[in-house]
């Protein structure tokens, strides 16, 4: 799994990756009430606004972590948004994206780093 | 009278407490409490053989209605004084300014003066109806000119759009007034708008709403606009910037003419978000400082009601770049005296359409009017002195009680804390803000701006007494020193006093229910 410094998380499998807010995200938050889920089909680029995470406190916009297009969102989420905060970085992704260009993965960083992160905020 | 048996007069009535009973955890037997009935919803009283209104039958041919005649209509009953007790209990249940300091900051929860309600209900200006013919009309709409040309006095401002209904109105004002001026040069390819992160919810959405693409300027850490990282982002693209000074953290953007000077150079336009007009009204004219277009709020700036005491009104004010694009209608002053424009063809102009059917919120008008007029300049100056005078004795009041987040200097209108100095008390921003009510004082606004970790704003205003002031200061030192004393229960538990006690926000908005049936 790698991570952005945005707190998006994206679980890789050959050129396909789940994406979703890591769990320090999903608890700065608060409790989550709507999630706007992307189009399937939709191309995004890298940095792009792809969905919308609502919690009491605040709307977020969710930043595509890599480019590619979408292939499946999960739609689970309209009805059962509380998924993202009980298990944020599995049964809460968000959407399954086809990457465009695998090499942006390098630019993420692995839990480790992404760790050290956390800890400098 | 006896002395040793004070309790007790000639006709043997009590007339002191003989039982004392711990009130928290007193019950009344039907929800009633201390001469205020439990009240039901205005649509559990539904009972349609009631009515307070003696109607004559009409006659109605079915057929002219094509159908929509109907007799099932889901109205409540009631008699006259059930529906005037009904409002009076439920006003009785809500929070008002006049009831107490309103330290809701970024919202100008100012006193509302009583003569401009005397003012505004005058028969020649509170009985007259947008229909009337315009030579029926003309203390209105002179009215209306006097206004504007005050607006545009205090702002330095060639033009005003005196339409719009609210804030968030005139900020959609002034976008279409910008998009319309891109446009009209060939410029309509600038498709984004720079907001910066502290900024009002309103602007992105304004933004979003005419269609252009938002993106953020970051924030120094003195809670000012990032002059680098704007001049950085400005281009070709950028149709243009909103900014709100003083801005959402209670301080002056120092560096505004900077910001406005490479906003125009890029080709874009300055919006400026007037909410906080208030803190240098009569000081400093926006028109002066680079300000292509702002809105007014005259319910917080100049006094009219809100927040449920009445509608908004959000006048615009344009530079001259701007100003061929106001929509419809305006007063012109001729020799017959005042006409309203209404049509594209009574003028030139390039106007990109109308923001209402009439001519705005006419009621606020008088009010705003009056506030101004009787205040004169030096009243007005005041306001800006002493808004920003008690915003800083509460900072200073509680700065060491509290956390502040940008210490150094003073601040504007509104005094900014953060929670920092909560950590580990269990205690969060929104707790504190409920616990606030039982001690009766309505919550400062929470959680806003979003750049500040549990932010509390707190915006006195102008119309407060240093013993006001001193009360509301004492109350916050006291949950303060509970808080850290590690009262949690107060606080968790809190509104233990209200009417309604701590409801549950997120079930609310999973599961709302919008109407009631």
């Amino acid at each position: 799994m790698k991570f952005t410094k945005d707190h998006e998380w994206v679980e890789i499998t050959g050129n396909e990756a789940f994406v979703g807010i890591t769990a320090y995200a999903a608890e700065a938050l608060g409790d989550v009430v709507f999630v706007e889920i992307p189009d399937v089909g939709k191309t995004l680029k890298k940095g792009d606004s792809f969905a919308v995470v609502e919690s009491v406190k605040a709307a977020s916009d969710v930043y595509a972590p890599v480019s590619g297009e979408v292939i499946e969102a999960n739609t689970d989420l309209s009805g059962a948004p509380e998924t993202i905060n009980a298990v944020p970085e599995a049964g809460g992704w968000i959407a399954k994206i086809k990457l465009s260009d695998v090499s942006e993965l390098d630019a993420l960083m692995d839990r480790a780093a992404y760790e050290d992160y956390l800890s400098t905020l | 009278m006896n002395a040793e048996s004070p309790k007790m007069n000639t006709v043997g009535r009590p007339s002191a407490p003989e039982l004392a009973v711990e009130t928290t955890s007193f019950k009344s037997l039907l929800g009633g409490r201390g001469l205020l009935q439990s009240e039901k919803l205005i649509f559990e009283k539904d009972d349609y053989s009631r009515t307070g209104v003696d109607f004559a039958d009409i006659e109605i041919d079915a057929a002219d209605l094509d159908g929509l005649l109907r007799d099932d209509l889901s109205l409540p009953g009631l008699t006259e004084p059930e529906a005037m007790r009904h409002y009076v209990r439920l006003s009785q249940k809500n929070h008002a300014i006049d009831l107490a300091l309103y330290p809701l900051g970024s919202c100008t929860m100012k006193h509302n003066p009583r003569l401009n309600e005397k003012m505004a209900r005058l028969p020649g200006l509170g009985d007259i109806h947008p229909l009337q013919p315009v030579s029926t009309v003309q203390g209105a709409l002179a009215l209306i000119d006097s206004l504007s040309h005050w607006l545009k006095t205090l702002t330095g401002m060639p033009a005003v759009a005196v339409t719009p209904k609210a804030g968030a109105h005139g900020e959609l004002c002034g976008l279409l007034a910008i998009k319309a001026a891109h446009e009209a040069k060939g410029q309509g390819h600038r498709r984004t708008v720079l907001v910066p992160t502290s900024a009002h919810g309103t602007n992105p959405a304004t933004a979003a709403f005419v269609g252009y693409t938002v993106k953020e300027v970051a924030q120094t850490a003195d809670g000012r606009v990032d002059v680098a990282d704007l001049a950085s982002k400005l281009g070709p693209d950028v149709a243009a910037i909103m900014v709100t000074n003083p801005n959402t953290c209670g301080l002056f953007e120092r560096d505004v003419v900077e910001i406005a000077r490479l906003t125009h150079e890029a080709g874009a336009y300055f919006y400026c978000d007037g909410a906080n007009f208030n803190a240098i009204v009569g000081r400093v004219r926006p028109g002066d400082l680079g300000v292509d277009a702002m809105h007014i709020n005259l319910h917080k700036t100049f006094s009219t009601p809100h927040g449920g005491g009445g509608p908004g009104a959000g006048p615009v004010v344009l530079s001259e770049a701007l100003a061929p694009y106001a929509p419809k209608p305006w007063v012109v002053a001729g020799g017959a005296g005042f006409q309203m424009l209404e049509h594209d063809e009574a003028s030139s102009s390039a106007n990109f359409g109308r923001m209402c059917a009439f001519h705005g919120q006419m009621g606020m008008f008088i009010r705003a009017l009056t506030y101004m007029l009787s205040h004169g300049a030096d009243g007005l100056k005041q306001v800006a002195e002493d808004a920003v005078l008690n915003a800083n004795y509460i900072k200073a009041s509680l700065q060491d009680v509290m956390s502040v987040p940008f210490p150094d200097g003073p601040c504007m209108h509104e005094a900014l804390f953060d929670d920092r100095w909560l950590e580990g008390t269990d205690v969060t921003t929104l707790d504190f803000a409920k616990a606030m009510i039982d001690e009766g004082f309505h919550p400062m606004t929470m959680y806003f701006p979003l750049v500040v970790h549990g932010a509390m704003l707190i915006e006195p205003t102008e119309t407060e007494s240093k013993d006001e002031l001193d009360g509301f200061i004492a109350v916050l030192c006291a949950l303060a020193g509970a808080a850290k004393a590690g009262d949690v229960a107060r606080f968790k538990g809190a509104p233990y006093l209200a009417p309604a006690k701590r409801l549950d926000e997120t079930r609310a908005a999973r599961a709302p229910r919008l109407s009631y049936s």
